[in-house]
């Protein structure tokens, strides 16, 4: 009976993020419309969006090979399942043992790499250009965010994420530079993985700023609508997986009650919807900056992170 | 204490009541000889040190070591300050200096007494640490007392340097304190040299081994030791002569001391890291890389900056070695060294002055055209080279004697930069000193006397040494271990 | 209590540490002041804190010195000097941005690795205290080497400074006497530092080391 509970829940939280990810996109942009004075589209533009996507034709270049097909199917699979991972009102779910935050990066670099492989595969000069961008960013970003991880591994003795928000809860934390700094660290790198403002712009096609959108630029019909879907999958994961780390707090505990699970679902909307207020104040406050800028910025997290981890040796463990 | 003369006060209190006078007094023919006065005075309440010994507080102290440094710098100060009167006058008759400047330099130059004094006198670390970045300061100041770009560049880089090294020196510090306080418990006492050495087996060899290289780095950054020299021969050649008379002849020596009395921890805790092989290394590094720079110098006072290198890198090498002989060789080279060199400075100071240059190519045939000056840096050149039968001989041959009995492969290298270096000083004094003379040649308004009584000191002292300073010597060779 | 007050001097020794690598990153110079403000602002706090921790009252003093010599008085002096100078938008570098990060990053494991080694048997907060000074100073030292205006290099040689108070009120007990000689040396430096300036204005419109740097006296 446990079991099918646990199943249950497991497969709520599955299906729980693929509903929520279009509206963490739609609030966003409804907020940064509200902040312009705008008054932006409604909600469940995100999910129209798809849906129109979806019933659309296909056109595939004339010398897309099979690879081409294929990849949004791979990289929709792997968002999919790394966001599906990060506990969100619960921790210790059934599947929660796999839930290691180097088999989340994992799985979002494997995304990336097949991303990228379709950017260049039709040969255009925009699919080149943004792949070798995102390659770029990546390459900066993907230390840095193993840097936060070595630091929060280090401070909760593991890398399941359960173990991580259940160690935060708890009161040996105190305060300390390195999760500070590695907040700092995992932020930037979000925004940087997620082609939010200062690094990309999510909302332009002009050709020499956008990196993401340039390697999507061959995409249509279902096959864009699954890559929309993932990378709107992957800010709610990176949402998620700030909220569960550094405010854990209302996430319910493995084998809680139903009100319990009430709660922590309550928790986790209003933590989503912060993270999303948030992220809009800062992406209207903020200017794009220039591509070649980006490694610096990108730069500046992975010292954060280096630092993090450094000072760890200084700490409480002495 | 009930005594109404406390030498101890005196050496410290006089140079610091001349230096708030002199600072107030206008009038530089008056201030000068009340400099010249108030550096004897000092000197004699020096020498008073030796009859009349007062009891170690928690801030100062003497000692057999220091006793000889303290009387050593007080009458150098003294025959520099003699000098300095008759240098700053043709300076002022030219134009390079102005009244208001002469007062703040006969002002900073009792300062500079007054902070060599207290860092030799101190029985603090932390006060000693604060002595010598008080010294650096007004030495910083002097140096760049002309103002042209050369001298505001020598000032500046000195002043870079030499905070940098004092910085490290204070980390050091604080590290030492940090390995007593188990030991010794917290507080003024940790600080004091007299329980420092007393305890020093208890403390934590890390610590200490640590701390002492912080201090070698930086102690010895004022002491011009080889990589860390950069700054040493811009100032000596950029400031007034007679600040380069001191910072050779005394700074230096404070520096080293120093280090000098760390060493003593160090030797004095069975488990730290001998500190003998740093300091070698340190002093032939600074003693074979001077040697060769010395070829290239094409300005005297340059080269003879490079020359303290020389001998300094001589004399860290010698307290490196340690053990009695040696020891006692690096106390008089250094004693020595102090003499000879200020006396050379002194020469070349009027030779520059007479020649209006400081340029070697356009000084020659010296001793012709001025011979008293000409045959002073003669002489002076010969001791510094290391002739017989002046003092520095003496000293350079009891070194590479003991340490031939010892280290005969370190003993090569030494004598090998000795000879590197004496070979460019007298190539460079057969062109100044003899030759087709050249260049003004007016008779130069100095007195003589620091000059050649530095230099008959010297003299004297390569021939015999009284039995007294000879086992005077000998205890503080001991006690350096 | 113990855990809190460890946890907050180690924030505030960390966070000066945090401070010295954002200078390291400022180029602009009046930006880079601004930074050495805040790196005092935060040499006070944690100053102050171990005043408390370690209930040792005079150490206020220090930190009272910090905040307003080192944190209100040099800033605005330097400001002053660099806008009379007209240099407060120059931007001074000599080597990149990412190998100074990455050296002053060398740096801080460095003296960490050498601190912790060394200080194995001391109380984990000097231990602490003294591995993140070691690292501010090298850090100071950083950026005097990589810089080469003279501003910036003061500005390294003060921060250094500032690594060596933390460093002082770290060592528990450490007399009184030597912490406001410390705060009163970096006065007189600054004194020091101030009549340069101006000198160097005086003589050659620039404080470009490198322009200094033209002239040996070798070579004239």
């Amino acid at each position: 009976m446990a079991v099918i509970f646990d199943f249950a829940v497991q497969g709520a939280q599955m299906l729980m993020v693929l509903l929520l990810a279009p509206l963490l996109t739609g609030l966003v942009r409804k907020v940064k419309a509200r902040l312009l004075r705008r008054r932006g589209p409604p909600l469940i533009q995100p999910y129209r969006d798809l849906a129109r996507l979806l019933r659309k034709e296909v056109v595939l270049a004339d010398n897309a090979s099979w690879l081409f097909r294929v990849i949004p199917y791979v990289v929709f699979a792997a968002t999919w399942v790394a966001a599906a991972l990060v506990p969100t009102f619960q921790s210790g779910l059934l599947f929660s043992w796999s839930a290691d935050l180097i088999a989340i990066i994992a799985l979002l670099g494997s995304a990336r790499f097949f991303l990228a492989l379709a950017g260049l595969d039709v040969g255009t000069s925009f699919g080149g250009i943004g792949s070798s961008r995102e390659m770029m960013i990546a390459s900066l970003a993907e230390p840095a965010m193993l840097m936060t991880v070595f630091t929060l591994a280090l401070i909760a003795g593991s890398t399941q994420l359960s173990t991580v928000a259940a160690f935060m809860t708890s009161n040996e934390v105190g305060l300390r530079v390195s999760l500070g700094l590695a907040l700092f660290a995992l932020t930037m790198v979000a925004i940087a993985e997620n082609a939010r403002i200062p690094v990309d712009n999510p909302a332009t096609h002009l050709e020499l700023t956008m990196v993401h959108e340039a390697m999507v630029l061959e995409y249509s019909g279902r096959h864009l609508a699954l890559i929309d879907l993932s990378s709107e999958l992957k800010l709610l994961l990176y949402v998620s997986l700030i909220g569960c780390v550094f405010l854990p707090w209302g996430m319910a505990p493995s084998g809680a009650s139903v009100q319990a699970l009430a709660i922590g679902f309550a928790a986790y909307l209003v933590k989503l919807a912060i993270g999303a207020f948030l992220l809009a104040v800062f992406e209207t406050a903020i200017a794009k900056m220039r591509v070649f800028r980006v490694p610096e910025f990108l730069g500046a997290a992975l010292m954060l992170g280096l630092l993090a981890t450094l000072f760890l040796f200084v700490s409480r463990s002495l | 204490m009930t005594m109404p003369f406390d030498p101890m006060a005196a050496v410290l209190v006089i140079p610091a009541a001349a230096a708030a006078l002199l600072a107030a007094l206008p009038g530089y023919r008056m201030t000068a000889r009340l400099n010249v006065l108030a550096a004897l005075l000092t000197f004699l309440a020096a020498l008073s040190l030796f009859f009349e010994r007062p009891e170690a507080g928690p801030y100062l102290l003497v000692d057999d070591l220091n006793n000889v440094f303290i009387v050593l710098t007080t009458f150098v100060g003294f025959t520099t300050s003699v000098f300095s009167a008759s240098y700053i006058d043709h300076e002022l008759e030219i134009g390079r200096l102005t009244p208001t400047f002469l007062r703040f330099y006969h002002a900073m130059y009792q300062v500079l007494m007054f902070a060599m004094n207290l860092a030799l006198i101190a029985n603090n670390i932390g006060l000693m640490w604060v002595a010598i970045e008080l010294a650096t300061l007004t030495t910083v100041l002097m140096v760049g007392i002309y103002r042209t770009h050369e001298a505001l560049e020598a000032a500046w880089k000195y002043f870079i340097l030499g905070s940098v090294g004092i910085a490290l020196a204070l980390f050091g510090t604080i590290l030492v304190y940090m390995a007593a306080r188990p030991a010794i418990g917290e507080g003024l006492p940790a600080m004091v040299w007299t329980n420092l050495v007393a305890r020093a087996g208890e403390f934590d060899p890390a610590l200490l081994n640590l701390a002492f290289v912080f201090l070698l780095l930086g102690y010895g950054t004022k002491v011009g030791l080889a990589p860390l020299h950069a700054w040493l021969p811009d100032a000596h050649a950029e400031g007034p002569t007679p600040i380069s008379a001191v910072l050779s002849g005394l700074l230096l020596n404070v520096a080293l001391y120093a280090l000098l009395r760390f060493k003593m921890l160090l030797a004095a805790n069975p488990y730290a890291v001998a500190p003998g092989p740093l300091m070698v290394t340190l002093g032939l590094i600074s003693l074979i890389f001077a040697s060769f720079m010395l070829y290239r110098r094409r300005d005297i006072k340059r080269m003879f900056a490079y020359s303290s290198i020389e001998h300094m890198g001589i004399i860290t090498f010698a307290f490196g070695i340690g053990g009695p002989l040696a020891n006692f060789a690096g106390l008089l080279h250094m004693t020595m060294h102090s003499l000879t060199k200020s006396a050379i400075f002194f020469a070349v100071g009027h030779i520059a002055q007479v020649k209006g240059t400081q340029k070697i190519a356009e000084m020659s045939g010296l001793t012709v055209t001025n011979p008293v000056l000409g045959w002073g840096l003669v002489i002076g050149v010969i001791a510094i080279a290391g002739l017989p039968p002046l003092g520095i001989f003496m000293s350079e041959f009891l070194l590479v004697s003991s340490t031939f009995a010892r280290e005969p492969w370190l003993a090569i290298l030494l004598v090998f930069g000795i000879l590197v270096g004496f070979g460019a000083l007298f190539l460079r004094l057969n062109s100044i000193a003899f030759g087709e003379p050249r260049g003004p040649s007016a008779e130069a308004k100095a007195s003589y006397l620091p000059m050649y009584s530095h230099l008959a000191i010297v003299f004297v002292a390569g021939i015999y040494m009284p039995p007294a300073i000879v086992m005077w010597f000998q205890n503080v060779a001991k006690l350096l271990g | 209590m113990r855990g809190l007050s460890f946890d907050v001097a180690h924030l505030l020794a960390g966070g000066l540490v945090l401070v010295s690598f954002m200078q390291l990153y400022q180029d602009r110079l009046s930006a880079l002041l601004n930074m050495f403000a805040l790196h005092a602002l935060v040499l006070t706090l944690s100053v102050a804190w171990q005043a408390y921790i370690q209930d040792a009252p005079h150490l206020y003093v220090t930190a009272l010195i910090a905040l307003v010599f080192k944190a209100i008085v040099i800033p605005i002096a330097l400001h002053r000097i660099i806008v009379r100078l007209g240099i407060h938008r120059e931007i001074d570098k000599v080597v990149g941005v990412g190998a100074t990060m990455l050296l002053g990053m060398g740096l801080v494991a460095l003296s960490m690795v050498v601190m912790l080694r060394v200080t194995a048997d001391a109380d984990p907060l000097a231990r602490e205290d003294l591995a993140f000074a070691l690292a501010v100073v090298l850090l100071g030292l950083l950026m005097m080497v990589t810089r080469r205006n003279a501003v910036s290099q003061v500005v390294g040689f003060m921060s250094i400074e500032n690594g060596l108070v933390l460093a002082a009120t770290g060592a528990k007990g450490m007399p009184l006497v030597v912490e406001i000689s410390i705060a009163f040396s970096v006065l007189i430096a600054f004194i020091v530092i101030g009549i340069f300036l101006f000198r160097i204005r005086e003589r050659f419109d620039t404080v470009d080391v490198q322009a200094l740097d033209r002239f040996r006296g070798e070579r004239s």
